[in-house]
């Protein structure tokens, strides 16, 4: 994975179909009268092994997009089309299940312990006593800074990081081609965040999967992605390529491209925002 | 809750504010001389206590069991109303007023009815403690299985998981705290509805529990035998109550122990 990944609408078409493809998507909530548009005429293309991220203030529809992306909101007009099939709330699981979501609080289940919360979703599938099933749990367990000793331990006895590390892990366990991820670090401190962040890209190499990842956060948009699509107002309003090379070190963040490029996001940011 | 509950076991302080009362009643008695058959002495009630203690122990016994078969039936038939409440909103909102209607209803009023259909025996209290005890469960369950959160559902709805695997996978053991706190209401409720319930059963011999005895008294103005009665009444209340904390405590740790459950949902 690199730099030369295309973003999305990249003038430099690419071969292959784009994994994620938003098209002229309208969403509106409220009742007659109230009517208040979600998401206006968007469209969005991911590729194959890409990292995108949503980058937008709250309230611009980051999240709904997701929602709508993993057919949990229909949207009221246009199509989203999921790796060939299309979404939509009552969709055949099997195209469902190429998707996994990180919420943006950990969700985990309180009266089961680590390993049973990560085992949920295989187990909702009926395949938790398939030993390739136990094997990438472990495995995923042991790659998000899980001690085989903590396997046993419930969420109120984990901090709010491994609470979270136990979240990607659960969504990592049914081996997703498309990773949906709603501000999942928003709650954590910093230090915390750019681990995160790290464990994030480990992950997304090791296992190739394709991750859209919504943020509020512009040091994170750009050190994650291979390109940030800038939302405002329920639509795109602009898409960038981040010219930083895989794999990314932390000490990225401190060089003066990554300062001069910040200055850059931050603008289309305020821009679109206006 | 647990802990706390524990802590004030060990504490002194009821144990002196007992004495206290219990020495002001003596004097109380005393100094304005009223008579026995109006408010004995404490001394009296304590003797009345000793003298009638097999009768009390036997007649305790008895509406113990009524009770806490009366709170096991609201456990198991308030639960499963509420799965079925949360199951069809249709049917939630065509029965609801009428599981309200068992709430209000004075029970007082249809205990005699009750009698006069179910008879003279165990069977009919447990009737009415369970009539009088169920609703809290009921209440309690149904926001129990409905107010899940939206992250957690979302995580089951990308799962394609049916809504057999929404119930027992995520309903159900997510409302199992609010179980424990609608028995924690309904405990004490179920003590009521059993005396209530044996105060119309009479006296005719084929029931004694704690009410019976206490109409007996009552009719034979032995006043002092009526007030130790009154206090088995109040100690099963808390057996009871002492008997569901401890189930909570020990069946369900892993909801109850930790503060975390309240704190994850944010």
């Amino acid at each position: 994975m690199g730099p030369t990944l295309l973003e999305a609408n990249s003038p430099i078409a690419e071969s292959e179909q784009p994994i994620i493809s938003c098209n002229a998507v309208r969403l509106a909530f409220g009742t007659k009268g109230n009517v208040q548009s979600v998401l206006n005429d968007l469209s969005l293309e991911v590729h194959q092994g890409q990292i995108v991220s949503l980058l937008g203030p709250s309230g611009c529809g980051k999240s709904t997009l997701l929602r709508v992306i993993a057919g949990l909101i229909a949207a009221d007009q246009g199509s989203v089309i999921v790796d060939g099939a299309k979404v939509a709330r009552q969709m055949p699981r099997s195209s469902r299940e190429k998707m996994s979501f990180v919420f943006q609080e950990p969700a985990l289940l309180p009266w089961r312990t680590v390993w049973q919360n990560v085992m949920l979703p295989s187990q909702l599938r009926g395949v938790q006593q398939q030993t390739n099933v136990k094997d990438l749990v472990e495995h995923l367990l042991g790659l998000v800074g899980f001690q085989k000793s903590d396997w046993g331990k419930f969420p109120s006895q984990l901090s709010g990081g491994m609470k979270m590390r136990a979240s990607i892990a659960r969504a990592m366990s049914t081996r997703p081609t498309i990773l949906l991820l709603d501000e999942p670090f928003a709650a954590l401190d910093d230090m915390l965040r750019s681990k995160l962040n790290d464990l994030l890209l480990t992950i997304a190499s090791e296992q190739k999967c394709t991750m859209l990842f919504v943020t509020h956060n512009i040091s994170e948009a750009i050190y994650l992605s291979d390109a940030i699509a800038v939302m405002s107002q329920g639509r795109i309003a602009e898409r960038l390529k981040v010219p930083f090379a895989f794999p990314r070190q932390a000490s990225l963040r401190s060089t003066p491209e990554f300062a001069a490029y910040y200055g850059q996001v931050a603008t289309s940011l305020a821009r679109g925002h206006s | 809750m647990n802990s706390s509950f524990g802590k004030h076991l060990t504490n002194p302080a009821p144990v002196i504010v007992f004495l206290l009362v219990a020495t002001i009643w003596h004097f109380v008695v005393v100094l304005f001389k009223i008579p026995p058959i109006i408010l004995p002495g404490p001394i009296a009630v304590a003797n009345a206590l000793w003298r009638e203690r097999m009768v009390l122990l036997n007649a305790s016994w008895i509406t113990l069991q009524a009770a806490a078969v009366g709170l096991l039936c609201s456990a198991i038939f308030g639960s499963l109303i509420a799965v079925v409440f949360s199951q069809s909103s249709l049917l939630r909102i065509a029965l609801y007023p009428y599981v309200i209607f068992l709430q209000t209803v004075p029970i007082v009023a249809i205990a005699p009815l009750l009698i006069i259909w179910s008879g003279n025996n165990f069977r009919t209290i447990v009737l009415v403690a369970t009539i009088i005890s169920i609703f809290p469960v009921i209440a309690n369950v149904t926001s129990g299985l409905l107010s899940i959160n939206e992250n957690l559902r979302e995580l089951f709805q990308m799962q394609s998981a049916t809504r057999w695997q929404m119930l027992t996978k995520l309903r159900i053991p997510a409302a199992i705290p609010q179980l424990v706190l609608g028995l924690r209401v309904s405990s004490g409720l179920s003590v009521i509805g059993a005396i209530v319930a044996e105060f119309f059963v009479g006296n005719s011999g084929e029931y004694d529990g704690l009410g019976t005895i206490m109409t007996s008294r009552q009719a034979n103005l032995k006043t002092a035998e009526l007030i130790a009665a009154l206090m088995a009444c109040t100690c099963l209340g808390i057996i009871l109550f002492g008997l569901v904390n401890l189930l909570s405590a020990t069946l369900l740790r892993r909801w109850t122990r930790h503060s975390g459950f309240e704190s994850d949902k944010q």
